[in-house]
């Protein structure tokens, strides 16, 4: 069913006409697939999943979609591309089909070990329970530190990087024209001072 | 329902299909905000994965992993976004193929 769900909308997501749905497409798609995080016992990433991809990125497409259209025409309709890429399309297709065979024809050979890690899967939300916030925390914050601390350092540029490229692109500091223009009036302020 | 009786085989089916059709977003959309979407379904597709492989054998890499991907995801959208702005203030519009100034 979940799944049913994320197939439908990620196919709307690429075929709708308008960005617009197909954000509202791609929104329905992380709503699923953070459901299906919760049947995987991983509460505390269904919640980041709703928080950032649903409530941060897509607003910020949102945004995006909002500031383009406000021009005439922003996204220019060309020729169909479809017809360069039939065939590295159809390899991708017969790829992808391959894969999907060869995981279905495993599926067997994958059993799922329940219970078998000190029997810690019980219903999320207890501290030490797989899945939890507090083992995932204490996950984070101990064994995967250098990690964590890096996807800080990530971020960081991320920023910097937003700043420079979308920014206001004016300094702060007077233009040329405007800064001689100022000199040229106090030096003619301080002649008429000096009569 | 009993959610694990759930063949990891389904997974890695789902996450797979997911994975080619944000591949065939990127390629044939010439939109760059639904070819920066297909990007997040490619990232959504790995990210079931994780999940998936860490119910599987039962820790918890997979969920720190998932969530630093998410992190790159969104560090990714925002400059990817940045770039799309900053072309659209360049040009009055927003095509892909037209974008070639660094083609060699």
């Amino acid at each position: 069913m979940l799944a049913v769900v994320m197939l439908a909308s990620a196919i709307w997501c690429i075929t709708a006409t308008r960005p617009v749905y197909s954000v509202v497409a791609l929104l329905l798609h992380f709503a699923a697939l953070a459901a299906m995080y919760l049947t995987l016992n991983a509460e505390f990433l269904a919640v980041i999943q709703l928080i950032v991809y649903s409530g941060a990125i897509l607003i910020l497409f949102l945004f995006v979609i909002a500031l383009l259209s406000s021009g005439v025409a922003p996204f220019a309709v060309g020729p169909d591309r479809i017809p360069r890429i039939v065939y590295p399309a159809l390899a991708l297709v017969a790829i992808a089909l391959g894969f999907i065979t060869y995981a279905l024809s495993r599926t067997t050979a994958l059993a799922t070990p329940t219970g078998t890690a000190g029997g810690n899967l019980g219903p999320t939300g207890l501290a030490d329970v797989f899945g939890s916030v507090g083992d995932f925390g204490k996950a984070l914050f101990t064994s995967y530190l250098l990690p964590f601390e890096i996807t800080a350092l990530i971020l960081m540029v991320a920023v910097i990087g937003v700043i420079l490229l979308a920014g206001d692109q004016t300094p702060y500091v007077p233009s040329c024209k405007q800064a001689s223009e100022n000199r040229r009036d106090m030096r003619e302020a301080v002649l008429r001072g000096g009569d | 329902m009993d959610l694990m009786s759930v063949p990891i085989g389904n997974y890695v089916a789902l996450s797979s299909v997911i994975f080619f059709i944000g591949v065939a977003g990127v390629l044939t959309r010439r939109n760059p905000l639904i070819m920066l979407m297909s990007i997040e379904l490619m990232f959504n597709a790995a990210n079931l994965l994780f999940m998936a492989f860490a119910r599987v054998w039962v820790h918890n890499a997979g969920h720190i992993f998932a969530f630093l991907v998410i992190t790159v995801a969104a560090a990714e959208a925002a400059i990817g976004l940045a770039i799309v702005v900053a072309v659209f203030r360049s040009a009055k519009h927003v095509d892909v193929d037209d974008v070639a100034l660094m083609k060699g």
